[in-house]
């Protein structure tokens, strides 16, 4: 009799304790996967034109959503502050605030977010149906790996894409608040940009550089991850696809933290 | 041939998931220039024998040797160098549906990568004669074939590098009796012609005979009976006559 409610008792912690070793073991695998990934894309064959297509994809077509994404985001952030500064006379604050939110925290993220909404998604599903009709497994039969010529030009097409992107989201972004406060709040145009440029300093540029970097690198292994270990059908894509996206928000989300803390805390 | 080296040799392969046995202890031995069927019912370890042979999958135990080369704890780079003697005829045909059929057919050789495509279309026609296509679908997507002409498209590119040994995938599934026949008659020839050694997994009888010098029965992870073709229908086993008749009752449930 004690010894069932011993068991119900650490019921639960061994529970907790399953759940802290799978995710431990889905972390290892992942770090395999990616490190597999990028040596292998390091040594020949080459898949040059591969990467190029990637780039397309992940960079030029991710072009539109991510100008609109930053000029809407901008100008909803100047408005926000003026509103807000306008209680204690602080209206001037506002070219510093958009163009250190937008640099800092902003652009990356928003940037990251919507990417991984438009590419993780796509590698995962693309990928997963590879995996179910057995394509991946053609690859190997003849003569190609699936890691060269599939996985690593995504990787690094990422990782060399989303800085890009960031760095005109930023821009974009600035614009958007100069364009509210301009035309709508009354800011002088020449002051509001020196004002801007005084704030913005070459170490939150490199901050946003290497935040952009990073969620990159995560959009891609996230969809090339759960795409190159899908199972089951049908029904088996779908799920790598919504765990691709989750995943990639998750690690963006956590990582912007994490850099952040590093580089303020 | 007793004194030459087996094309293919398992040794005791076994191979669980999460717990669940499918080969428990293969053995099977093929012969250069021989074609071996294995045949079983669904989820007898079929496919996953063929994968081991690969190196797409890596048994628990066992050895699989290929021209006398071990293949199972292979180096990354050994077992690429062994996979380049086999192709392989997926049950769906596996073509890359971003690609057109002169791409696909001529990936093995192009590793995937742009080449002179004057050149390739030609080796893409000549692979295509082999296995009774016209040139004209040259241009056109796998999913704008039939499922029978994408069967022999991707045979076609399965062929075009020239490999030594072919694997079969359940060439015959989900065509029709003729169609089926036309790759039964392509696989006899490949072999007879060419002298590739070809390895098929079916469960269609009349492939079976047609196709193969020798049939394996592949239960329970074993294999449980194999000799030759002739054979197939008095075996003397119980197993092998309830499968090849197709009865519900007997020993297999």
């Amino acid at each position: 009799m004690t010894e069932g409610i011993a068991i119900q008792i650490i019921r639960p912690f061994a529970a907790i304790g399953a759940a802290f070793i799978s995710v431990l073991a889905t972390v290892g695998r992942v770090a395999r996967f990616a490190f597999v990934a990028l040596l292998r894309g390091l040594t020949p064959p080459y898949y040059p034109a591969r990467l190029f297509a990637q780039l397309m994809q992940i960079g030029w077509y991710s072009l539109p959503v991510v100008g609109l994404t930053a000029i809407f985001t901008g100008a909803a952030l100047a408005q926000q502050t003026f509103t807000a500064g306008s209680r204690f006379n602080a209206t001037s604050t506002v070219p510093a605030i958009v163009v250190l939110g937008m640099v800092r925290e902003l652009g990356p993220v928003l940037v990251g977010l919507m990417v991984a909404g438009r590419v993780s998604s796509a590698m995962a599903a693309e990928l997963g149906t590879m995996r179910v009709t057995e394509q991946l497994d053609a690859l190997s039969t003849l003569n190609t790996d699936p890691y060269r010529y599939l996985i690593s030009p995504r990787l690094f097409a990422s990782v060399i894409a989303l800085p890009v992107l960031v760095l005109l989201a930023n821009a974009i972004g600035i614009l958007g608040g100069y364009g509210i406060s301009v035309y709508k709040l009354g800011f002088n145009g020449v002051s509001y940009l020196d004002v801007t440029r005084r704030f913005l300093e070459s170490s939150d540029i490199a901050m946003a550089l290497v935040k952009a970097g990073v969620f990159g690198f995560s959009i891609a292994l996230m969809g090339c991850y759960n795409g190159f270990h899908t199972g089951g059908g049908a029904a088996g894509v779908g799920k790598a696809t919504t765990d691709a996206v989750v995943s990639a928000f998750i690690l963006i989300l956590l990582s912007n933290l994490i850099i952040t803390l590093v580089a303020f805390g | 041939m007793a004194d030459s080296i087996p094309k293919i040799q398992l040794a005791d392969v076994a191979k669980s998931f999460a717990g669940r046995v499918i080969l428990d202890g293969v053995n099977l031995t093929i012969d250069p220039g021989e074609s071996v069927a294995i045949i079983g019912g669904s989820g007898t370890g079929k496919s996953v024998t063929l994968k081991c042979i690969l190196g797409l999958i890596r048994p628990d135990a066992g050895s699989i040797r290929i021209d006398g080369e071990e293949m199972v704890g292979a180096s990354a780079r050994q077992a690429d160098r062994l996979r380049q003697k086999f192709g392989m005829l997926f049950q769906g045909g596996a073509l890359f549906d971003s690609m057109p059929i002169w791409r696909n057919v001529t990936f093995g050789l192009t590793r995937g990568r742009v080449g002179d495509s004057t050149r390739l279309r030609r080796i893409a026609t000549e692979n295509l004669e082999r296995v009774g296509l016209d040139s004209k679908i040259l241009n056109l997507r796998p999913g704008e074939l039939s499922g029978g002409m994408q069967k022999r498209v991707a045979l076609a590119r399965a062929i075009a590098p020239r490999p030594d040994i072919i694997f079969f995938d359940e060439p015959t599934t989900g065509l029709d009796p003729i169609r089926a026949d036309v790759i039964n008659d392509l696989i006899v020839s490949l072999v007879d012609d060419l002298g590739v050694t070809a390895l098929t997994i079916t469960h269609d009888m009349a492939s079976a005979r047609k196709i193969a010098h020798r049939v394996a029965m592949l239960y329970q992870g074993r294999i449980i009976w194999h000799g030759p073709r002739d054979r197939l229908y008095d075996s003397g086993n119980p197993y092998v006559n309830q499968f090849v008749q197709g009865r519900a009752d007997g020993p297999i449930q």
